[in-house]
């Protein structure tokens, strides 16, 4: 009896660490498996004409899209400079500032803001940045992924500042330095890194963002120049490119997917490399 | 100077001069004009909670004060008025009179007070800097305009970590160890030139080496600098300090000379305290 008791607790045990290895495995499995293929496809057309040359008119092959690797970087500037002083900022003021009842209002809301689904800000940015004055522009894609950006790095830079041991805090106040002082020249030093990499992932988690461009920025087949006009990006290009029935167009897609994966990664590691070779950071 | 820190005898014979000029504790209050912090009538609160009640003390210019008692007595609490550092809690409130050289500090701007005030805390808390920022930061902060590597170099040296650290002072404040951050600490306090230097349980994080030193340290200062300081090391306040007063929920119980505190105490539970049946 206890024999067979033995032999089940064992099987059980087995059969238990091979489910949750799996699960495991698959996990990992699923992510390379996306990012080999896109390696695969997108690598095969992937030339220098796709970084330099517009998109060809429909028909003929060939090709690149110069104008949506720059219109993606254009929007994510503008994203930046809306989403991120207003981010940063009250990541500052609910870590440091915050009373109690008025901080779980505001995390609260930041929370809910950050799963509103993005065509919701798209419709939002659109009644805000297009009707009033009856044209796409970037400036509307860029309302559209601001409002994106605040909330991931309010939460981020919150919880990177509240990391800060408050003995760093005192040792400065107690040689005089006002608040803000404080904030500005030891608390916010010591969490730097941590804040910037909020940063860098909030910036990539918007940078695929479809839906809100499609009726912001919309998009463009030609330069566009300034900010008050239709601009292209990677995603609606994606979008566009692998919905339409040409083979060529398929292959660019694939192509732009590996370019937008390519960029928020370099930009991670080389953020990365930068903070950690500028120490100045908490060295543990 | 090694005689200097330890034993009870050499501090006893240390305090011999003063003993004239204060000749009763502090509660024999003829007004000297060596006396840098008057505190009367004081009582702290924690919201609803009150921590210190009724405190009457006086701080003796250019001598150390040591603040003993069990935990929880409030002696921190109480370090942290003088420099109003428990502002920084919400919700505290404090009533009584704290006189700093005869002007009321409740009323002083509060980053003037903590320039003359410097404070020393637990554990030592260097900022992510260089050893020389760290120095150099409240004078930065003050708005200093001179030669800061000079006053880096002195602050160091009061400190006594000058010689450890001059070919280090652009690396990591974190590279230092413990006991050379505390000093470090100590010479970020004594850049700004205060007046009073708060020290709370400074030794409490070291080794016995470490506090030997910082405690020669206070011993040097006390030409320029006025020094209060909590422990809960009954040995360190009978080697470091001219006076000593004893604190209980929050009261103080007992302040006197420290050789006199802990040679023949006038109350009962001060004894029971410095002979360890409690606390």
């Amino acid at each position: 009896m206890s024999r067979m008791l033995l032999i089940w607790r064992k099987s059980l045990n087995v059969v238990m660490l091979t489910l949750t290895g799996v699960a495991a495995f698959g996990v990992v499995a699923v992510l390379f498996l996306i990012l080999g293929y896109l390696v695969w496809n997108g690598g095969k057309s992937l030339n220098l004409d796709f970084f330099t040359q517009l998109p060809k008119p429909v028909g003929e092959t060939g090709g690149g899209m110069a104008n949506a690797i720059v219109g993606s970087l254009k929007l994510l500037l503008l994203a930046a400079l809306m989403g991120l002083p207003v981010g940063l900022m009250a990541g500052v003021y609910l870590a440091e500032f915050g009373g109690k009842t008025f901080s779980y209002v505001i995390r609260y809301t930041t929370d809910l803001l950050n799963g509103v689904p993005s065509i919701v800000i798209g419709i939002f940015a659109y009644s805000l940045a297009v009707l009033p004055v009856r044209h796409f522009s970037a400036v509307a894609g860029g309302v559209a992924l601001g409002i994106m950006v605040i909330p991931i790095t309010v939460r981020s830079t919150e919880e990177f500042l509240r990391a800060v041991p408050g003995s760093l805090r005192e040792g400065a106040m107690a040689l005089g330095a006002s608040k803000w002082r404080t904030i500005a020249t030891v608390v916010l030093p010591a969490a730097k890194g941590g804040i910037i990499t909020g940063v860098l992932l909030a910036l990539a988690r918007v940078a695929g963002e479809t839906a809100p461009l499609l009726f912001t920025a919309f998009s463009n087949r030609f330069w566009s120049p300034g900010w008050g006009q239709p601009i292209a990006s990677l995603p609606v290009m994606i979008y566009t490119y692998a919905i339409a029935p040409y083979d060529d167009w398929h292959r660019q897609a694939w192509a732009a997917g590996l370019v937008l994966l390519a960029l928020v990664l370099v930009a991670n590691i080389g953020t990365r490399v930068v903070l950690s070779r500028g120490g100045g950071g908490r060295s543990t | 100077m090694g005689a200097t820190t330890h034993g009870n005898n050499a501090t006893a014979a240390r305090l011999a001069p003063q003993v004239v000029m204060s000749d009763k504790t502090s509660q024999a209050s003829d007004k000297d004009a060596l006396v840098r912090f008057e505190i009367s009538d004081l009582n702290f609160y924690y919201g609803a909670k009150q921590a210190v009640f009724g405190l009457n003390l006086k701080i003796p210019k250019n001598r150390v004060t040591a603040l003993i008692g069990p935990s929880g007595c409030g002696k921190s609490t109480f370090l942290r008025t003088l420099n109003r550092m428990n502002e920084t809690i919400r919700n505290t409130r404090v009533v009584g009179q704290i006189l700093l050289d005869g002007q009321d500090i409740l009323q002083m701007d509060v980053v003037g007070l903590r320039r003359r005030v410097g404070m020393v805390f637990q554990r030592p808390n260097p900022f992510p800097k260089s050893i020389y920022e760290n120095v150099a930061y409240g004078l930065r902060i003050n708005g200093f305009q001179g030669r800061l590597d000079d006053l880096v170099e002195h602050s160091l040296r009061r400190a006594a970590l000058w010689e450890e650290a001059k070919d280090y002072l652009h690396n990591s404040a974190f590279a230092l160890s413990g006991g050379q951050q505390q000093r470090l600490c100590i010479a970020r306090a004594l850049a700004v030139d205060p007046e009073v230097l708060l020290l709370d349980e400074p030794c409490s994080a070291l080794d016995p080496v470490t506090t030997a030193k910082i405690e020669e340290l206070m011993f040097h200062l006390k030409d320029s600098c006025t020094m209060a300081i909590v422990t809960h090391n009954m040995q360190q306040a009978a080697r470091a300090s001219d006076f000593t007063a004893f604190m209980l929920d929050g009261k103080l119980i007992e302040h006197s000379e420290t050789s006199k505190l802990f040679t023949t105490p006038t109350d009962p539970r001060t004894e029971a305290y410095i002979t360890g049946r409690f606390g």
